[in-house]
């Protein structure tokens, strides 16, 4: 009993570290004026939510997260940043004021209409201990879930990765001849 | 090894995207309003494997998984645009990008 309440106090402490860097480095990806600290900002983000993912017993989730974004959305956003040179803004005081009066506005807005949809539709129903068996979220168990129940799922995922890959090198190769002539 | 209530994950993905949405609405430079639109899936993201481990249903850590895809293909098809503007030598400012012209 007391190993188990020591458990659960150190998934506590791993949790509000992991939710309140995952938030610091949100905050920070929006407020530096340079681009290229919020993108290293962002793979703070990311390396949080995975750990969060990893509380989840989300495995698989957790590990594609780290490779798919810090390894590739990430170091390709690094490369452009570096390719289009720097560009420094200040976030806060770009504009008319009332711009960013009206933006703060809307997304507290936002979160409030979240926060009050999300609570009026679980009324309460998100308290649970929630066991789960040990091949919740292990590779072989999302592999048989992709694969078998939602193999249609994973085929347009394939069809949408390709159609923006061809997307893409259209993009750079239009502007290249539009350059040109 | 029980942990927070999922309702806590929940709470910090809402408050995650209220972050990106403040992002997209307030950043100028369109690569910082990528980066916003990230966290924003990021966010959605969060919200399906919590409630994914809530249900224990599989289908939210596969929905994760197709938004990871989507956001790969957003960021490949906006970095494009990014650098076919860079090469044209326009402002990568979204308020003087409001023209659909060539």
């Amino acid at each position: 009993m007391i190993l188990a309440s020591a458990g659960n106090v150190v998934v506590w402490m791993v949790w509000v570290v992991a939710a309140f860097s995952c938030l610091g480095s949100g905050v920070a990806v929006i407020s530096f004026s340079n681009p290229f600290f919020s993108a290293l900002a962002l793979i703070g983000n990311l390396a949080s939510l995975a750990v969060m993912y990893l509380l989840l017993n989300a495995e698989f989730v957790a590990a594609a997260q780290v490779l798919v974004y810090a390894g590739a959305v990430v170091v390709m956003f690094l490369f452009v940043i570096a390719y289009v040179g720097p560009r420094r803004e200040t976030p806060w005081s770009g504009g008319p004021s009332w711009q960013t009066v009206g933006a703060v506005a809307a997304a507290g807005a936002l979160l409030v209409e979240i926060v009050v949809a999300v609570g009026m539709q679980a009324n309460g129903s998100l308290h649970s201990d929630g066991k789960v068996g040990a091949a919740f979220g292990t590779p072989a168990w999302i592999g048989r879930v992709f694969l078998v129940d939602h193999l249609l799922a994973f085929e347009i995922t394939s069809v949408v990765l390709l159609i923006a890959a061809v997307g893409g090198v259209i993009l750079g190769s239009h502007s290249q001849r539009g350059t040109a002539r | 090894m029980t942990g927070p209530d999922v309702a806590w994950y929940v709470a910090v993905a809402a408050v995650l995207f209220g972050i990106g949405a403040l992002g997209v609405l307030i950043r100028r430079n369109t690569l910082v309003v990528l980066l916003s639109l990230e966290l924003m899936l990021n966010a959605g993201n969060l919200a399906l494997i919590a409630l994914s481990r809530h249900f224990h249903n599989g289908a939210g850590q596969i929905f994760a998984l197709a938004v990871m895809a989507v956001a790969a293909s957003e960021v490949c098809v906006g970095l494009g645009l990014v650098v076919a503007l860079n090469r044209r030598h326009l402002s990568l400012d979204v308020d003087t990008l409001s023209e659909l012209k060539g």
